[in-house]
């Protein structure tokens, strides 16, 4: 795969959502043609990539079949008739969810996730259940209890993670656009491995009702597409209240697609050297310096900003995304659903379904989790967590102070090699830095490629807002992204 | 463990496993304790913060009391939710016998 993708199907899977929106209103071709064209190139580069679970072709032809007809009844909108990839974590009606694990294996969902519910109203169509790092616990989809998913622009390379197989779909033209999630960046750091757009809406923009839990404070539904505009024409879709996430936010939804401009003229562009510090890689600094000079081409101005707390973010993260998770993940005890190894009493048996079903990672982090919550630590290490945590929002209240958008690279490295990390979790963990602090504040941030590594990998520029000002980062994003030209493999 | 002078350096894995209602084998505990007693030290670097006075944060934008009209809404179905059950008995899940007979 080194000099581009193969394209299975003319080449209809290879469209932005908007460019298919315009073949569709002028009827060059149907819902139907478009999951076709998906399931063929599924079909054909798949096999190396492994980014789908489960694909549920006769079910998804069907919706597609109903879109058609909404559109022949006039009805328009951003995302009638496309086909979404599902992260294995957020349930759809009928189809599996097994959180990329063993624990949940014959697990069928008795209803859909909130925002699952939203893309079938605006007559999109959940297609695929793509690959993850089990519960969303790592960064590179190598944690998945059912096989690694592969990074389409060099096979012997990860995909990133935990949405390893949404953003590998999305770059490989198995997925049109796809959800994922992020609880520590692991919307954006795939995106940015794999050369696609990736957006993490601010905490309480999208309902986490149908969202399997991992962290609850930290946990957001994202989007991983094609384009930036993709980007804002999903979260059109599945952003808003709902009464039953009652952390979702009661605002009303912008339009977000009218945020979008060409020009960047007044945005100012905060720039915080600890983000380029010790660990970041010289080409990806580079390289994201340079994106940040092509805005600045734009109309941008740049303004020097310090985030002092920067490399407490890590730390804070791993207690208190364990903590949350060893919580969240005590209903998987074999009772109730999924996996059980039968034993003669109740604790017996989820002791016995809890290991043997449960990965490395998951019980890492459960075990870190439980112990930092147990006596005697509790305030050693959460409270104390919870405290620094409130630092690291300070930090971004005086940064967008003095600016509107916050820019960096979103990952220190490029995709990693396959089996390269697994010997040692805490150096993965650091992995995490620049995209951990807008999960602990509560804003929103967005991954876009803005270059290659010499090793043909791509790089990711992220832009990160204040919670609710997606459009700023959209705005900012979709500029940078027209300014910088078609991003495509085997260029 | 000591809760009157908790250990930081070291993680009782034994001891958390048992809270946490996992099962590990000898191996396995060997590596977490490895594992994890490297992630425990990294963490430690959070001392180094003065963090007298700060209001722990527990939540991006926290919200009381989130109330809704209290009106029936259509819930889960029942036999959707049943069918995941591992073992199951006409409308209940099967589980080992809790208590002890009398």
């Amino acid at each position: 795969m080194d000099s581009g993708l193969q394209m299975a199907d003319g080449g209809l899977a290879s469209k932005s959502i908007r460019e298919l929106q315009a073949l569709m209103e002028s009827g060059a071709c149907t819902s139907r043609d478009i999951v076709e064209a998906v399931a063929a190139q599924i079909e054909a580069v798949d096999g190396d990539i492994h980014a789908y679970l489960e694909v549920n072709k006769e079910a998804a032809l069907m919706d597609a079949d109903a879109a058609d007809a909404r559109r022949a009844a006039g009805e328009k909108g951003p995302l009638l008739g496309i086909p979404v990839a599902i992260k294995d974590l957020l349930n759809v009606k009928g189809q599996s969810c097994r959180c990329a694990s063993k624990i949940l294996e014959g697990f069928t969902s008795p209803y859909d996730a909130t925002s699952v519910a939203k893309l079938r109203e605006a007559g999109a169509i959940p297609f695929g259940r793509v690959n993850m790092d089990e519960f969303a616990m790592g960064a590179s989809t190598e944690h998945s209890a059912f096989g690694v998913t592969r990074n389409p622009w060099n096979l012997d390379h990860v995909s990133g993670g935990s949405s390893g197989g949404s953003a590998a779909a999305v770059a490989a033209h198995t997925a049109i656009v796809s959800l994922g999630s992020d609880t520590g960046g692991s919307v954006r750091q795939p995106a940015s491995f794999c050369g696609c757009v990736g957006l993490k809406p601010s905490y309480g923009r999208v309902s986490r009702f149908g969202l399997t839990a991992f962290a609850s404070s930290l946990d957001q539904v994202g989007v991983l597409s094609k384009s930036v505009a993709d980007a804002a024409d999903t979260l059109s879709v599945i952003a808003g209240h709902d009464p039953r996430d009652t952390t979702s936010d009661p605002a009303a939804v912008p339009d977000y697609a009218a945020a979008l401009g060409e020009d960047l003229r007044g945005m100012k562009i905060g720039v915080a050297e600890e983000f380029f510090g010790e660990g970041v890689d010289p080409e990806v600094a580079a390289s994201v310096r340079a994106a940040i000079d092509q805005c600045v081409s734009l109309g941008a101005e740049v303004v020097p900003v310090s985030f002092p707390h920067l490399k407490y973010a890590v730390s804070i993260y791993y207690i208190l995304a364990p903590a949350e998770a060893s919580a969240n993940l005590s209903r998987f005890d074999g009772i109730r659903y999924g996996n059980r190894v039968e034993a003669e009493d109740p604790v017996s048996l989820m002791c016995k379904t809890r290991d043997a079903h449960f990965g490395d990672e998951v019980k890492r982090r459960i075990l870190l989790g439980t112990y930092v919550l147990s006596s005697g630590y509790y305030d050693a290490y959460y409270v104390k967590a919870l405290k620094a945590r409130a630092l690291i929002k300070q930090d971004f209240d005086r940064v967008f102070e003095q600016c509107d958008v916050l820019m960096s690279p979103v990952a220190p490295t490029t995709a990693y090699k396959v089996g390269a990390g697994a010997q040692d979790p805490m150096a993965l963990y650091l992995g995490d830095i620049c995209t951990i602090p807008s999960n602990l504040s509560g804003g929103c941030g967005l991954s876009v490629p803005c270059g290659l590594s010499e090793a043909g990998l791509p790089i990711g520029l992220q832009i990160l807002g204040p919670a609710f000002a997606e459009e700023r980062i959209l705005r900012a994003g979709h500029a940078y992204e027209k300014a910088r030209g078609a991003f495509e493999m085997g260029q | 463990m000591n809760e009157s002078n908790p250990d930081l350096d070291h993680v009782d894995v034994t001891y958390v496993a048992n809270l946490a209602r996992i099962e590990l084998s000898a191996e396995e505990t060997e590596k977490f304790q490895k594992e994890l007693d490297t992630v425990v030290a990294y963490i430690h670097q959070l001392n180094e913060l003065d963090l007298d006075g700060i209001e722990p944060m527990s939540h991006p934008h926290p919200r009381e009391n989130v109330l809704r009209e209290d009106v029936p809404m259509e819930g889960p179905d029942r036999e959707l939710m049943l069918a995941n059950a591992p073992a199951r008995v006409q409308d209940l899940i099967r589980v080992p016998q809790m208590m002890e007979d009398a």
